[in-house]
C-alpha cells in the first residue's frame, strides 16, 4: 500500500518542492521499471521513519520527462537527496536501506 | 537478528529464496541475509519466458515477488544487513562479519551471494556509467527513445535486451567478437526478424568515447581493422562475475574467476558450507536451476545438521 508520506512530484512543482526548509529525496521510477518496484517498500519505511526530518518524495519519470532530463537520468531507480535546492548526492540502482540511510545522512 | 542461527543463507535472488522456502518448510533456525532487496539479476530481467509453471511468462519482478510471498508463506526470516568477510577458519561456528560491525555465525552457510555484470575494461566505459554506458536494457531503455545504441555481447541477456531495447531506440547494433550468436535459438529467430537490429560481426569495442555523454565506440574486428561506431547508448551484456568480496577464495577452492565449485549436493570444499545459483562454478547460469540448487543446499545442509549432533 503506498505510504501517505511519500509524496507525488510533478515537473511543475518539483523546483519548489526542493526549496522546503528539510532535505528532500527524490526516487525517480518508472511502473515498468522492476528494481523501481522492488525498492518501493524500503522508501516507504524510510519515510515513515524520517517524518518531520526529511520529505520523502516519487517522480514518475514517464509522466514528467523535464525534471528527469534536467538532472541526466538514463538509469533508474535513481534516488537524489536536495538541500536548499542544491544536490547532495545520488545513488542508481535497487540498493539496500542501508545504503539509503547513508545517502540520507549526507544531507545532516 | 540473533546472534547464531543454525542455517544462514546468503543472497535472496532465485537460489536464495528457493533455499529459504526449503529452509523455512523444514523448520529450521534460520535467517535469509539480503544486503539489498531480494531479487537479484532476475530484477533485471524485463520478462521471463522459461521458468515452469508460468506458460504466459511473467516479468522478473513479479517472478520475485512470487517467490517472497511462496517462502513467506511458510515463515521465512529475512534481514538486510550487508555482510564484508566471512570466517569458515573454525568448522564448528562459521562467522559472517557485517557491514555495522557486528556479526552472526551459523552451523551451516548457504552462499546463494549471485553474479553481477561483467565490465568491458576498456577507456570511457567507467566515466560513462549512468551517461550511456549501461548494462541493463530493462532498466535503461525508455531513455533512450528514437536513438541508435549498441549492444554489446551475444548471449541470451544480450540478444533478449537487444529486442527490448527496439520498443524504444530507433536502431539497436549488435556487436559481437565472434561470427555468431550464443544465445538460444527462439531468441535469435525474434532477433533475426527485427529489422532495427543490425550486427557488426568479429569485432570488439576497444573505447568508448564522447563529450560528458556516450557519442561513439571505437571497434576493432579479427583482422586488427579500426572502425567507429556512432551511438548514443552502450548496453554491455557479456555475462557475470562472482560477486565474491569477503568470501575465503582458497578454502572453497574457487576457480580463477571467483566462481565456487560444488558437488551434486550443492556441498563447497567447506564442510557444511553449500552454494547454489550464479555464484557456483558452472556452465548454464538460468533461475530454474538456481532454484534448484537453492533447495538442494538446504538438503544438504539438514543432512550436515544431523550428521553434527
Amino acid at each position: 500500500m503506498a505510504s501517505d508520506k511519500v509524496q507525488q512530484l510533478n515537473d511543475a512543482e518539483f523546483d519548489t518542492a526542493i526549496q522546503s526548509a528539510q532535505p528532500t529525496l527524490v526516487d525517480f521510477w518508472a511502473p515498468w521499471c522492476g528494481p523501481c518496484k522492488a525498492i518501493g517498500p524500503v522508501i516507504e519505511d524510510l519515510a515513515d521513519e524520517y517524518e518531520g526530518k526529511l520529505t520523502i518524495a516519487k517522480m514518475n519519470v514517464d509522466d514528467n520527462p523535464v525534471t528527469p532530463g534536467k538532472f541526466g537520468i538514463r538509469a533508474i531507480p535513481t534516488l537524489i537527496l536536495f538541500k536548499d535546492g542544491q544536490v547532495v548526492d545520488q545513488i542508481t540502482g535497487a540498493v539496500g536501506k542501508s545504503q539509503l540511510v547513508a545517502l540520507i545522512e549526507k544531507g545532516n | 537478528m540473533k546472534d547464531h542461527y543454525e542455517l544462514i543463507i546468503l543472497g535472496g535472488g532465485p537460489a536464495g529464496l528457493s533455499a529459504g522456502l526449503y529452509a523455512a518448510r523444514a523448520r529450521l533456525d534460520h535467517v535469509l541475509i539480503e544486503k539489498g532487496v531480494p531479487g537479484g539479476q532476475v530484477l533485471l530481467t524485463d520478462w521471463v519466458d522459461n521458468y515452469p509453471g508460468f506458460p504466459e511468462g511473467l516479468t522478473g519482478f513479479d517472478l520475485v515477488e512470487k517467490m517472497t510471498q511462496h517462502a513467506k508463506r511458510f515463515d521465512l526470516n529475512i534481514e538486510t544487513a550487508c555482510v564484508t568477510k566471512i570466517d569458515l577458519s573454525d568448522e564448528t561456528s562459521k562467522v559472517l562479519q557485517l557491514e555495522d560491525g557486528k556479526s552472526v555465525s551459523c552451523d551451516t552457510l548457504i552462499l546463494c551471494n549471485g553474479a553481477s555484470a561483467n565490465t568491458l575494461n576498456v577507456p570511457g566505459e567507467q566515466e560513462m556509467r549512468g551517461k550511456g554506458v549501461s548494462y541493463c536494457g530493462t532498466c535503461d531503455a525508455p531513455f533512450y527513445r528514437n536513438m541508435h545504441v549498441a549492444v554489446i555481447g551475444g548471449g541470451n541477456t544480450a540478444i533478449q535486451e537487444a529486442e527490448y531495447l527496439t520498443k524504444f531506440a530507433s536502431k539497436v547494433t549488435v556487436i559481437h567478437r565472434r561470427d555468431e550468436l550464443r544465445a538460444t535459438k527462439v531468441i535469435q529467430e525474434i532477433a533475426f526478424a527485427n529489422d532495427k537490429i543490425d550486427y557488426v560481426w568479429n569485432s570488439q569495442v576497444v573505447s568508448i568515447e564522447g563529450d560528458n555523454e556516450v557519442e561513439r565506440l571505437n571497434l576493432i574486428d579479427k583482422d586488427g581493422k579500426k572502425s567507429a561506431l556512432e551511438v548514443q547508448g552502450a548496453f554491455i551484456l557479456i555475462g557475470v562475475t562472482p560477486n565474491k568480496d569477503g568470501l575465503p577464495l582458497d578454502l572453497l577452492k574457487a576457480d580463477k574467476w571467483g566462481f565456487i565449485p560444488t558437488d551434486v549436493e550443492a556441498r563447497t570444499a567447506v564442510p557444511g558450507v553449500m552454494a547454489a545459483g550464479d555464484i557456483c562454478s558452472k556452465s548454464v547460469r538460468q533461475i530454474v536451476n538456481a532454484a534448484g540448487e537453492g533447495a538442494v543446499a538446504v538438503l544438504s545442509a539438514e543432512e550436515y545438521l544431523q550428521n553434527k549432533k
